[in-house]
């Protein structure tokens, strides 16, 4: 009898163990990492800063390009 | 193109930011949740912001000795990025704290807490004094006078920076992380290395954009008054 109490007793401190696990555990966008789409938001990201990288890098050329002229 | 290898520097390191901030693991915060990653573009802004107006000052500091107006164009064009810092510091900052400190059920009376917060107020008043830096400026014809006074005003507001932004915010209680114990900016005992691998970097990054973007209008400022220069 008092075994079988044992193990009752043991049960029950592991649902409330899980439930309180269950309770710290934070809310992530895991989903949206687990089925791959994090990626196409980082690719969107990376062709507007390549682009504007770009327009940086032209807009330097022409200033240069300016200052030659100007000497 | 000029001096390359700090402006390639800061390519790879703001394309580090992006990737790497949106894919590397970053500590399960609750309340903050996946918004913890606008610390690698918030927080980089008010860096930035510092150390661009640091380099405004100097020169200002530098034209009050030397008095050759090209000091005062570096000043002004290093002023007007850190200001340009300065709203989108603020700007993103309004985002964040809408979705993380306003209580969804509350909305009223979290917003009057909000708008209490020292470190808002501080903010914006840094923000106005830099702005009638620039009205300052632009209100005064004679080319001189206008750099001198400017320059005179510079520092001023640098010196002001100090009390709104460092001072008051870690005195008076504040929601924003940091707050009344520590640094203001961040918490850096909070702040996990997962998290500092990308937040230098990015914090490096960000600021060579703006010192990158600052030298292109410096230089086309010199090429117009290059009559004026000697």
């Amino acid at each position: 009898m008092s075994k079988i109490k044992y193990l009752l007793m043991s049960f029950l401190m592991l649902m409330f163990f899980l439930i309180t696990k269950a309770q710290d555990k934070v809310e992530m966008a895991d989903t949206m990492r687990s089925n791959g789409r994090i990626y196409v938001v980082v690719a969107v990201l990376v062709v507007i800063l390549t682009g504007l990288f770009l327009y940086l890098v032209r807009l330097d050329r022409k200033i240069s390009r300016l200052e030659k002229e100007n000497k | 193109m000029r001096k390359t290898w700090w402006k390639i520097l800061c390519v790879i390191f703001l394309f580090y930011t992006f990737i790497g901030g949106l894919l590397l693991d970053v500590p399960r915060l609750s309340g903050l949740q996946e918004t913890v990653r606008n610390l690698y573009f918030h927080v980089p802004m008010w860096f930035a912001l510092m150390i661009t107006l640091t380099i405004s000052v100097i020169y200002a500091i530098i034209y009050l000795n030397t008095n050759n107006l090209k000091h005062d164009i570096y000043s002004r064009q290093f002023a007007a990025m850190g200001i340009i810092f300065g709203l989108l510091g603020y700007a993103t900052g309004a985002i964040w704290m809408s979705y993380t400190w306003a209580d969804p059920n509350n909305p009223g009376t979290s917003f009057s807490l909000i708008a209490r917060e020292p470190k808002l107020i501080g903010a914006a008043i840094a923000m106005l004094i830099y702005f009638a830096y620039l009205i300052l400026r632009d209100s005064i014809p004679d080319m001189d006078k206008k750099a001198r006074v400017s320059a005179v005003y510079n520092i001023f507001a640098f010196a002001l920076l100090f009390p709104t932004l460092w001072i008051i915010p870690r005195i008076l209680p504040s929601l924003h992380p940091g707050g009344s114990e520590g640094n203001p900016a961040l918490d850096f005992k909070a702040a996990d290395n997962r998290l500092r691998m990308v937040f230098y970097p990015a914090v490096i990054g960000w600021t060579l954009l703006g010192v990158w973007i600052a030298t292109l209008k410096i230089r086309l400022q010199l090429l117009k008054e290059k009559s004026l220069l000697l």
